[in-house]
């Protein structure tokens, strides 16, 4: 418990007194009570990375969810040559260190000896390229998607082995057809497991910091010192050396995430009642 | 929770067997059913949907074991899933470990270190703490419940700055302990050993062995430690993951990099390439990153039984 409150309560803390000051090179600290939050909530700078997170999460987490929901139904249907095959190589990528995976990515988009650059050569086209500031966002949601999907999909797929089977027998004996069962029997049992990994995906996402940092060095110029929030307070406390500012915009970004995750946990809990 | 050791499947299992057979029997009566009749029945198209997605996720790892086997020349003038005329796998796997000094070798140790101390550690606290919060009463047990769940939440890296500040005023940065004492605390872990010890552990045999006069070390030890074992196993494994790719707080906490982990060391040579006079080696990196994910693979694929009963029990209570 005192390395808990040494590690959780008190960095929390610190980071609150932080956020209250304010250190200039003349005048040394002072006490400026809520003027960092109300910088932080008119920063432009802020809300771009608010903003690009928010695009991330409402186009990527849907996606990888439902790649998840769909290969857990697979392989949970029994219909599958070599189940078992697939359910741990598709959850593979889940040991691969998010730096590892962004270097991997990073290098196979790249034109130089990527694989965008062997199709553009042996088909004689240009494709666009996936470091470019257009594209970087929907490159960064195919990393994390890779890395995730199958964690997602054994957290669908272990809710979907509790059900008891004697259910869809009773089911078939009504005459429900296989998509039947899965609307009215396995979606609903999913419900909770779903919830979870839908929290922790949100979570995710707002805390999006490796793929960017990493990616930086193959495509400076698409990813700015503000990309999201996370590197944004980074950006501030190690190139800036604004620690305070720095602390306040990872407490307004943390708030936020707790406030979207406890409403996302609500709305389900009540969905489910 | 039964089914994890071989012997608890056997029993699992016995009481199944005379349904089957009863069933046998009914088959010649009036009401026939079945055994899940079409349930087992193999699917092609679903198998070959299916197989898209294993290509998604299995590709990018046939990529880098290529491209492991080509030199820094190879990887620009060969295809990308395909080998190069050379094979220089054991050539690139020399040159990670002698490269800069044999850096590589130092970071794979702090790896090590960390992973042991740092997952080790976290395992430990989360098995007593989960367990102690699972089977004992005390006052103020809703107050550490909802903390817990609150501490899930709490994004890891919004932490990570602060704690810098506040381990850098205590003069810990830049040393193994600025990574080690973050890592002590997994709030998922104990989260997952606290559902999973609720299960696992019947209060009835905790009772028997208290009236029976053994002290509650002597039942922590000899009857809850075993029937947690698929629990603990998960939650090592996975706090060995967070710790073994754990980039942000290494990347703010140190600044030698005598002290860096693998995941930063890599970086650190990928980075070179952009850097003014630095030497590019991404064929380095790219064998570096093979190696550092190996370790891992394995640890997943041998213990797989474990782990995936394990993140059973928490997914379902969940």
């Amino acid at each position: 418990m005192a390395v808990f409150a040494l590690v959780f309560l008190a960095p929390i803390a610190y980071s609150v007194y932080l956020s209250l000051f304010r250190t200039q090179l003349i005048g040394g600290t002072t006490f400026v009570g809520a003027d960092n939050y109300v910088k932080a909530l008119g920063d432009p700078q802020f809300w771009s990375a608010f903003g690009r997170v928010a695009l991330f999460l409402v186009v990527q987490v849907p996606i990888m969810l439902f790649l998840a929901l769909l290969v857990a139904l697979a392989i949970d249907s029994g219909r599958l040559y070599g189940a078992s095959f697939f359910r741990i190589s598709v959850f593979l990528p889940y040991a691969v260190p998010a730096v590892v995976a962004a270097l991997m990515w990073g290098f196979m988009y790249g034109t130089r000896f990527g694989l965008i650059g062997n199709l553009n050569d042996l088909l004689g086209v240009s494709l666009p390229d996936p470091l470019s500031s257009d594209l970087i966002l929907a490159s960064i949601g195919n990393i994390v998607t890779w890395e995730f999907v199958g964690y997602n999909m054994l957290i669908l797929y272990s809710a979907l082995r509790v059900v008891n089977p004697s259910l869809y027998e009773a089911a078939e004996m009504d005459g429900a057809g296989q998509l039947r069962i899965v609307w009215a029997i396995k979606l609903p049992a999913l419900r909770g497991a779903l919830l979870i990994a839908t929290i922790f995906s949100i979570i995710g996402s707002f805390q999006l910091f490796n793929e960017p940092a990493i990616l930086r060095d193959l495509a400076p110029n698409a990813i700015t010192t503000y990309f999201t929030p996370n590197y944004y307070a980074y950006s501030l406390s190690f190139r800036g050396q604004q620690f305070n500012y720095s602390a306040t915009v990872a407490i307004v970004m943390g708030v936020i995430t707790m406030v979207i995750a406890y409403v996302v946990q609500l709305r389900g809990m009540r969905k489910g009642a | 929770m039964t089914a994890t050791t071989s012997s608890a499947t056997a029993t699992a299992r016995e009481p199944r067997a005379p349904r089957r057979g009863a069933r046998g029997r009914a088959a010649a009566g009036p009401l026939v059913i079945r055994r899940r009749p079409r349930r087992n029945r193999r699917s092609v198209t679903l198998t070959v949907l299916t197989t898209v997605m294993l290509v998604y996720t299995l590709l990018p790892l046939a990529w880098l074991v290529i491209n492991a086997t080509k030199t820094q020349e190879g990887l620009f003038r060969s295809f990308g899933l395909w080998f190069d005329g050379d094979f220089a796998l054991f050539d690139n796997i020399a040159g990670t470990f002698t490269y800069g000094g044999g850096i590589f070798t130092r970071w794979l140790l702090n790896t090590l270190l960390y992973v042991v101390v740092g997952a080790g550690g976290a395992t430990l606290l989360a098995t007593i703490a989960g367990y102690g919060l699972a089977k004992f009463d005390f006052p103020g047990k809703k107050a550490v419940f909802a903390v817990v769940i609150g501490a899930v939440a709490v994004p890891g890296t919004a932490l990570a700055v602060p704690t810098f500040l506040m381990f850098s005023n205590m003069s810990l940065t830049n040393t193994p302990w600025a990574i080690i004492i973050p890592s002590l605390i997994s709030p998922f872990g104990l989260y997952l050993m606290w559902t999973f010890a609720s299960d696992a552990v019947p209060d009835e045999i905790l009772e028997s062995a208290r009236v029976d006069g053994a002290r509650e070390f002597q039942t922590f030890f000899r009857i809850s430690l075993p029937l947690l074992a698929p629990g603990i196993v998960t939650v090592l494994l996975f706090t060995v993951v967070a710790t073994w790719n754990n980039y942000f707080l290494p990347l703010i906490m140190l600044k030698d990099p005598d002290w860096y982990p693998l995941t930063l060391g890599l970086n650190s040579w990928n980075a070179q390439a952009t850097t003014a006079g630095g030497e590019v080696i991404f064929n380095l990196v790219i064998t570096g990153s093979l190696l550092t994910i190996v370790p891992l693979i394995a640890a997943f694929l041998l213990l797989q039984r474990y782990w995936q009963s394990g993140l059973a029990a928490g997914s379902v209570k969940g």
